[in-house]
């Protein structure tokens, strides 16, 4: 990439920057995840019709988000990282996506 | 010996100087690496990416989850009801503190306070234990009334739920075997899960011994970060378990 010898990083910083996150802020994560998980129980509790499974894993997804953000630190990784994460939940949506469109197309739910 | 053939070293600057090449040896810092930071995010990438295999191994029980769920609709609706919400939301709350003071722990070890990290790593440890407990409780009561898959599954609560004084619809014998494909998802799914949180508190054990130790209170973090992701990345998968097994079932119309 370079023709320099460039220990520091100095024309690539990004991953120079070290983020550390405030016991505050994981305080306030802390108590975002349990209220939620006190509203999820209680939307189980509602007849949501079809919605309940959808705002169950609405509710479910946004937690998790929360934790990789900020418990995993993702928010304050580098591209490379970010991307990582975001290649995996792809890949893992294109799975489910093909293995499910194979099931539909032949003789579902006949076992 | 004249004629001797001796190996000439190039004079360099790391020789002539040898004090500014000295090589001080960091755990944070080994020699393969140009700086601290890239060291970091090398563990950090390498960590991410066993979590990757994770969300695809843990995936493919999820998919099997969806696609049962959709098959055998009646049978996971009934077999739902018989999981205890008090519990597994007492659980998912245990679970969060846990994965809580495992980030104070990576907090702890940033700022390098020792006794703090091994503080947060006990309590981590301790509600990763009582998770377990309650999971304990909970397989015991379906070990009581026969709801494990096998030979001895017992389907008489779903062919005849009144005479249990539950208020299900009874399924028909066909379709009330159907409830152990549910339960064999429920025993491999939380039980795969139950078996990351078991390792990860062996792991927990021996993080603490070392932190004890003082090892990772000097800038030494990397260990427990990356702990930090495996136990978070555990946490997010019981996040989508308990709705999906406990929660999205509670009306059998949906």
């Amino acid at each position: 990439m370079s023709e320099f010898h460039d220990p520091s990083n100095v024309i690539n910083p990004e991953h120079a920057d070290h983020h550390i996150i405030t016991p505050v802020t994981y305080g306030i994560v802390f108590a975002t995840l349990l209220v939620f998980t006190g509203i999820t129980v209680g939307a189980a509790y509602v007849d949501l019709g079809i919605f309940n499974p959808v705002v169950a894993l609405a509710i479910a997804s946004f937690k998790a988000v929360v934790v990789i953000l900020f418990f995993m630190h993702v928010k304050y990784q580098s591209n490379l990282i970010k991307l990582t994460v975001a290649a995996g939940f792809f890949t893992f949506l294109v799975l489910i996506t093909m293995t499910m469109s194979d099931y539909i197309s032949r003789a579902w739910g006949l076992w | 010996m004249d004629n001797a053939i001796v190996a000439t070293h190039p004079h360099t600057h790391e020789t002539a100087v040898a004090a500014e090449h000295e090589h001080i040896v960091l755990p944070q810092h080994r020699h393969h690496f140009e700086t601290q930071e890239q060291q970091r995010e090398a563990a950090t990438f390498g960590m991410w990416l066993f979590l990757l295999t994770e969300i695809m191994f843990f995936g493919g029980l999820f998919f099997a989850y969806l696609l049962y769920r959709n098959w055998y609709h009646d049978a996971f609706v009934v077999s739902s009801n018989q999981l205890s919400i008090p519990l597994g939301a007492a659980n998912t709350a245990i679970l969060i503190s846990s994965g809580f003071f495992m980030a104070l722990g990576v907090w702890a070890a940033e700022v390098k306070k020792q006794g703090l990290l091994v503080l947060f790593l006990v309590l981590t440890t301790f509600f990763g234990v009582a998770f377990l407990g309650i999971k304990a409780v909970e397989y015991h009561e379906k070990w009581e009334k026969h709801h494990i898959p096998g030979a001895h599954f017992d389907v008489s609560e779903f062919i005849n739920p009144q005479a249990y004084g539950l208020k299900e619809k009874p399924l028909a014998p066909d379709m009330a075997q159907k409830t152990q494909v549910f339960f064999f998802l429920y025993f491999a799914m939380t039980g795969m899960h139950a078996f990351h949180m078991i390792l990860g508190i062996g792991l927990l054990f021996w993080l603490t011994w070392r932190a004890n130790r003082g090892e990772f209170s000097s800038g030494y973090v990397a260990p427990i970060e990356n702990f930090g992701l495996y136990w978070h990345f555990v946490d997010i998968v019981w996040l989508f378990l308990f709705p999906l097994l406990y929660l999205i079932n509670r009306h059998p119309g949906s």
